[in-house]
Formats: structure tokens, C-alpha cells, sequence
């Protein structure tokens, strides 16, 4: 084991390192180059044995992961903003097609306007793919869930890509101590992909990517939906085994701060949640009776676990970095929808930062909780409230 | 007669029994295009040659020379006439579907 | 190499039992070289007639490997299967992509382009209907002059296609791709002899194969192998390669058979006014005299 100071982009590099693809195709994007920078310097000096194909869009970057994984070998791919709608079509196509594909995704602000910036525009619109979807808060957990990643996608009753997502420029350009696990460890957690029933080999001809008509077409995908819905158990057992190898757990779909008390819950997803944190702890020791719920998984949608843990709180903020227009937060739809379905009835407030990579500051993080505490004690908030605008409304 | 032959085949009738994924084994034939036909090549043996430009030519193949006169398969036979008109002693004649059905 | 004929072609069917219809160029192409292939092939299909009519749950018509993409994808998944194969040590196996027209030279034509910059080890095989013929006969890149389709409808106006085919042939021989070809169902012989070339061609290969279709070109379904050798005689089309750089024409005829003849057999040349015909006449004199100007040694 050895620690290094890298950004979030590195470290996804050395994860994917670690996790041994045996194809890596590549196509740059601000702000995930950095990644497919660091990989083909690992191609090239042999630290990494992966075939390292530079192809000419996003779409095809994804079709060719398609590729490798249909005859049952490794693929990995990263994208970030307009390179993910330009492969849009390919999500549902992997994840229908059950491809244990690992793709990183940088979350950038979608055009228009134009942003580089950080937000979640981007994978908002992908959560329909099909496609697991993971937010991580900083670079050890970027690195650690790229190899989880596989781990999850290969299980033989998942069977199904995931998508890593690390916060455009906040997480994948800021550097911090990363450990980087030995690769006999790695190898040992993640050994080689077994050849998974729906691929390709000349011993067993198969069609893949097939079509199925109107009387088959719905069972195709229920089957579908039933895994993606059972892949929750795989994922909180890979968070432990993960967990019992290297030493960090990270509570599997979702991770509770301090909410057994809270009056008021803020629901976050990606870095932001450790600035949450600290800002929390300094409510806490004001009194305030706060939480955090870090939702790591968006996709499954921990609907169970969100409502145990949601139960009791009187006031429920969920902080987007995205906006359905015409209508609010994606985050929120789902966070709401789980609490209804469950019973639980708690004011709940849609905060929309973050977009086009507007700052959010502990100040603004702090005000979300006052307002949310003042929503618990009765006083009404309105729903979506923007965070950091620079401007009247 | 050496060709890829129809499967019986049900729909799965439970969801685990589904293939994972867009996913179905390969030579895989579980309906026959006899149907299409309105006329239906016939070889006549005595003029037949065996240069085998009909087998060639067939868009679908189902002309069989493994055996020592050629056959049709007329599970799969869309009677689209190709053989009839290349076949340069015109061993092959188009007749009615219809004539051959009971 | 030894030269392929009726007799010593395999009698195993590897694609069989599909929905094409009757007569379908294309479906023929794809079976005399699947044949040629053989069994270790993964072949690789965008959405398109040949992957519309042979994967439908449960019918499957290819007897081997076979996996449908993307529509603009057919040569980056191949690219990835390709790969996928060499990763895993899996050896003697032949990855071919066989895409439309419009899967080729129109939505496909990126992912085609990057492949052949990268020299990838696949055989990409355009067959060439001459329209979008699987989402019902509209005009593609490769339409050529003068064609009814039903986005370029012929008229009081319009001769239908006003544009000439797109040179996909040429297109990709200035990528400087190992082996290149032109084929045509109507000359078997000649299409197999190139398939066998594709095989044993290290790094990228494209056969360009016209193949008619009896339902968007309107004429009778028996005449495909007979009209597409007409396309070859009276000019319209071309049999050539591209080989180690060099352009080579595999049949340059005295005279041509009149295009009328051969343009007059279909419904989509239907309305063609003499000018018309002229115009067509015009633009194969002028291709077939720069290419023998530049490709006769």
C-alpha cells in the first residue's frame, strides 16, 4: 500500500489500474481528461497491460466498450457533460444488453449556456439508462468505487454497468492524500471476469442485442427492473467485503450523519457532503439537532433505507445540482416519491445549487439547515429555494 | 437435406426462465417462411446439370447439394424465382403454390 | 488462395431462415460471405434490414456469434469485439461488420473513418442498397441520381435523388487502407475472390458490395443477380480494388450496355426523362475517364 497526493481524476486512473480492463477506450472531455491522460501513461509504461484504443467520439467510445464486454473481456470507459448525451443511446443499450461495464463520469453542467463547471446536468439525465449509478465524495472513495464497480457489475446476478460519478472539477481536479491498495490485494478482492452467460465465445454462439416484439419486449424488461432492484444486496455486500479487505466502509447505498436525533435531514449526493459535514458538526455544537444523508446510490434508489432512516425528522432538505425544467430537482422527485410511498409525511424543501459550477459555501450549507429547522418548527419554507444567486429573482 | 433446421420452441412462461440481457443462443429458427410463397421453384432432375448456380445465387440459401441430386428446403423457400431465372438450362419452373396444397 | 466457386463452397447455411425478402441482394451477399467466413466469425450488425429480419426473439438466423449495434456503431463495437477477442487469447477468429448503406456512408461514416485511421484488425463489409430500405426506401448518401425514394419523390419538380452517389470507395482508400474493394452480387466470383482477400488482409478491410433490393428499387424479385450484373455492364457500378496503395479496376468494358436498359427495369428510374438519362450517362463517362486515367498502369 502506498499514498499518494493526487486529484480525483488520478485517482480513478489508479483504480482503474488496479481493477486490471482489458480494453480502455478513450475520448477526452474537461473535466475527465485527466483520467484518460493518466491511463495512457499507465499503458505506456506497462504499469497498466490494458489495450488502450483512442477512438474518435464519445458514442463510439461506449460502442466499443459494448464490444469488449459482449465476448466477456473487461472494458472501461470515463466521460463527463456533452460526450454522455452524445452516447446517450449506448446507456440503455449496455444496460439492456446486462454489460458489466465500468464508466467514470465527470459531472459537468450541460450546454446551454456553456459550462466546463461542476454539476450533476449531466447524469440527471441518464438515470433512466438502466445504468447503477454511484456519487463519491472525494478521491479514496473515487478510487475505491472504481474497483467496487466491477466488483458489483460482474456479480453474476447483477450483471449490470455502472456509472462512477465525481463532481466536475471540485472533486476531479482537487488533490488530497489517496491510498493506493496493493495491486496482490486488488487482485485478490477482484479476480478476473468469469465469462458471464450472455457473451460471446466460439464454443457457445450466441445473438446479442437482440430485438424482442411486443409479446416478449415487457418481460425483457421486468427481468431487468427485478435485478437492478435485487443488485441493492450485492452492492451493501460488496461495500462490507470491500470494507473487511482495506479497511474502509462506506455504509453501501447510503451513509447516515448523525440523523438519529435530527429534526432536519439534509439529503446531498457527491462532495458537497463533506463540507456538509463539517458545517453539521458545527450546528451540532450549537445545539441545532441536525443531519446528513449521503445518498451514494441514485440509482437503484434506496427507497427502503431512506425512509427508515427519514422517519422521524420533521423537515427534509435534498440539495440538487440539477433542475428538471419546468418542474424541480430530479433528486427531489425521487426523495419525495420515496417518502410518500413509505408513509412518512416530512416538510421536505428542494435547495438548486451548485449549477454551472456556482460555489457553495458553508455559509450557504448553513442556511439550508436554518431554514430547514425553521420548516421543523413550523414555520413554512418555500419548496425550491436556489442557493447563491448573484442576483434578484 | 442439410440445413439449419426448425426448433420447437415455447416462450419462457416464468421471468427467471428470460435470457439475461438482449440475449438469445444463436441458429435459433422457430418459425418457417414456407407461407410467403405464391409460386414454388421445382427442379426438374432430368435437365439439372448440376452446375449449381442455383445454390449460388439462392438469397436464402435453401438449396441443399449435399445429396447427389439437388433439394430444395421448402420450410424456407420464399419462392422469390432467383434459381428459376439463372439457371441456364431452365431445369427450374415456378409453379403455383397453390397447385401443391391439399 | 484458392479460387472459390459453387462447388467448392461449403453447403453449410451460417445465416438462414431470416425475414428478408424474397430476393433480397443484400441477404445473398451476407450468405456467400458468411460462408467464406466461417464459423469463428462474430458478425457484427447495425440496426438496418439484415439485423431487422434475423434477430428477433426467438428466431435467430446466424448459426454463430453475432451481435447487432448502434446504428452509427457498427464499426466501433467491432472495434471493441475485436479487441475483446485479442485480450482473451482467442485466436483464428474474424470480426466483419455488415451495415447498409446508410449505416456506412451516412450515420456510420465517424465510427468507419476512426477504425480505419486505427488500423483495426475487422473486415467492414457496405451493403449497398442504395436507400434506408429497412425504415421503408428513403433517400441515403448513397442514392444515386435520379432515384424515386420515398423522401426524394419524383415529380412535377424534382427528377427524385439529385445528388450522385457519395465515393465511399475512394472515401476510404484516402484513409490508406490496407485492402479496399468494390463488388456486386451479379459477379460472384469476383465478390467471393475479394471476400477471400479481406480474410487474409492484416489490418482493415472494406468490401463495398451492391446488392438490389426488389421491394425499394421496384422490379421482379428474380431478376437481383441478373440486374446487378446490369449495374456492373452498363457502368453504373464498378468492380475495383484499392491494394497496398495502388487502384486497381478488375473489369473496364469497351462499350457499356445501354443505362437505359438497365435503369428502365426499375419502378424508382420510372419517370426518367431523356435528360435525365443523360445526365446519368454524363456522370459515368466522366468517373469511368478519370478512372482509367488514374488507375490503368
Amino acid at each position: 500500500m502506498v499514498k499518494k497526493f493526487i486529484c480525483g481524476d488520478d485517482a480513478v486512473a489508479e483504480g482503474v489500474r488496479l481493477a486490471r480492463p482489458h480494453v480502455i477506450s478513450a475520448y477526452p472531455i474537461t473535466p475527465q481528461t485527466v483520467t484518460v491522460e493518466k491511463l495512457s501513461e499507465f499503458v505506456e509504461d506497462g504499469s497498466l497491460k490494458a489495450e488502450y484504443i483512442h477512438v474518435e467520439s464519445e458514442h463510439s467510445a461506449l460502442a466499443c466498450a459494448i464490444g469488449v464486454s459482449s465476448v466477456g473481456a473487461r472494458a472501461f470507459t470515463a466521460t463527463s457533460s456533452q460526450g454522455l448525451l452524445y452516447m446517450a443511446e449506448n446507456l440503455p443499450y449496455a444496460s439492456g444488453a446486462r454489460m458489466p461495464i465500468v464508466m467514470m463520469v465527470a459531472n459537468r453542467s450541460i450546454a446551454l449556456p456553456w459550462s466546463i463547471y461542476g454539476d450533476q446536468m449531466d447524469s440527471m439525465f441518464l438515470l433512466n439508462s438502466g445504468w447503477i449509478q454511484v456519487y463519491v465524495e472525494d478521491a479514496q472513495e473515487a478510487l475505491d468505487m472504481t474497483i467496487q464497480a466491477y466488483k458489483i457489475a460482474e456479480t453474476r446476478e447483477v450483471m449490470l454497468p455502472v456509472m462512477v460519478n465525481l463532481d466536475g472539477f471540485v472533486l476531479t481536479h482537487t488533490y488530497e492524500v489517496v491510498e493506493i491498495p496493493a495491486q496482490e490485494m486488488v487482485d485478490n478482492f477482484l479476480p478476473t471476469i468469469k465469462m458471464p452467460d450472455n457473451s460471446m465465445s466460439m464454443e457457445d454462439p450466441k445473438s446479442l442485442c437482440i430485438s424482442a416484439g411486443n409479446t416478449t419486449n415487457l418481460e425483457f424488461r421486468i427481468k431487468q427492473q427485478i435485478d437492478t432492484e435485487n443488485s441493492v444486496s450485492v452492492i451493501e455486500k460488496v461495500d462490507k467485503e470491500f470494507g473487511d479487505m482495506f479497511g474502509r466502509y462506506y455504509g453501501g447505498m447510503l451513509e447516515a450523519y448523525q440523523c438519529e436525533d435530527a429534526e432536519a435531514v439534509l439529503v446531498a449526493t457527491g462532495s458537497i457532503t463533506g463540507t456538509s459535514r463539517i458545517v453539521l458538526d458545527e450546528l451540532r455544537k450549537e445545539g441545532k439537532k441536525v443531519g446528513l444523508l449521503k445518498l451514494r446510490y441514485l440509482r437503484p434508489f434506496p427507497t427502503a433505507k431512506l425512509a427508515e432512516i427519514l422517519e422521524n425528522v420533521k423537515a427534509v432538505g435534498v440539495l440538487d445540482k440539477s433542475i428538471s425544467f419546468g418542474y424541480e430537482g430530479s433528486i427531489f422527485t425521487n426523495v419525495n416519491s420515496a417518502l410518500l410511498q413509505s408513509g412518512i409525511m416530512p416538510e421536505t424543501v428542494n435547495f438548486i445549487g451548485g449549477l454551472g459550477g456556482r460555489d457553495i459555501t458553508k455559509q450557504n450549507i448553513r442556511e439550508m439547515f436554518e431554514s430547514l429547522l425553521a420548516s421543523a418548527s413550523g414555520e413554512k419554507q418555500q419548496t425550491l429555494q436556489y442557493v447563491n444567486v448573484r442576483c434578484k429573482l | 437435406m442439410n440445413k439449419p433446421k426448425l426448433k420447437k420452441w415455447q416462450d419462457p412462461d416464468e421471468i427467471s426462465k428470460f435470457p439475461m440481457g438482449a440475449t438469445c443462443k444463436s441458429d435459433n429458427l422457430t418459425s418457417i417462411n414456407a407461407g410467403w410463397r405464391t409460386f414454388r421453384p421445382v427442379i426438374d432432375q432430368s435437365k439439372c446439370i448440376n452446375c449449381l448456380r442455383c445454390f449460388l445465387v439462392c438469397p436464402d440459401g435453401v438449396i441443399d447439394k449435399s445429396g447427389s441430386e439437388l433439394e430444395i428446403d421448402y420450410d424456407f423457400c420464399k419462392g422469390c424465382g432467383v434459381c428459376a431465372f439463372e439457371c441456364k438450362v431452365k431445369a427450374i419452373t415456378m409453379k403455383k403454390e397453390s397447385d401443391f396444397n391439399g | 488462395m484458392e479460387r472459390l466457386n459453387a462447388k467448392n463452397l461449403t453447403n453449410n447455411e451460417l445465416f438462414y431462415g431470416h425475414k428478408a425478402c424474397g430476393g433480397c441482394g443484400e441477404a445473398l451477399a451476407v450468405r456467400i460471405a458468411m460462408k467464406i467466413l466461417g464459423e469463428r466469425t462474430v458478425s457484427v450488425l447495425p440496426a438496418g434490414c439484415m439485423s431487422a429480419v434475423s434477430f428477433n426473439y426467438p428466431h435467430m438466423c446466424f448459426t454463430n456469434n453475432a451481435i447487432i449495434t448502434p446504428f452509427a456503431a457498427t464499426a466501433s463495437v467491432a472495434t471493441g469485439v475485436a479487441a475483446g477477442l485479442r485480450a482473451l487469447g482467442v485466436e483464428n477468429t474474424h470480426t466483419v461488420g455488415f451495415a447498409g448503406d446508410g449505416g456506412t456512408a451516412d450515420i456510420g461514416l465517424q465510427a468507419l473513418s476512426g477504425a480505419i485511421d486505427r488500423n483495426e484488425q475487422i473486415i467492414y463489409f457496405c451493403n449497398d442498397n442504395e436507400a434506408y430500405m429497412n425504415t421503408g426506401i428513403q433517400k441515403s448518401g448513397l442514392t444515386p441520381y435520379g432515384s424515386k425514394t420515398t423522401t426524394t419523390p419524383a415529380g412535377k419538380n424534382l427528377p427524385g435523388s439529385i445528388t450522385m452517389k457519395k465515393n465511399m470507395f475512394e472515401i476510404v482508400a484516402a484513409h490508406g487502407i490496407p485492402y479496399a474493394a468494390t463488388a456486386s452480387i451479379g459477379y460472384l466470383d469476383d465478390f467471393m475472390m475479394k471476400v477471400q482477400k479481406a480474410m487474409a488482409t492484416k489490418g482493415t478491410s472494406y468490401i463495398h458490395v451492391m446488392a438490389p433490393c426488389p421491394t425499394g428499387w421496384g422490379y421482379p424479385s428474380e431478376i437481383t443477380v441478373s440486374l446487378a450484373k446490369e449495374a456492373v455492364d452498363s457502368g453504373l457500378w464498378f468492380l475495383a480494388e484499392y491494394e497496398d496503395g495502388e487502384f486497381t479496376l478488375n473489369r473496364n468494358p469497351k462499350e457499356f450496355t445501354p443505362a437505359r436498359d438497365y435503369l428502365k427495369k426499375q419502378i424508382r428510374f420510372k419517370h426518367l426523362t431523356e435528360v435525365d438519362i443523360n445526365t446519368i450517362e454524363e456522370h459515368r463517362d466522366k468517373t469511368w475517364a478519370r478512372m482509367r486515367k488514374n488507375w490503368m498502369r
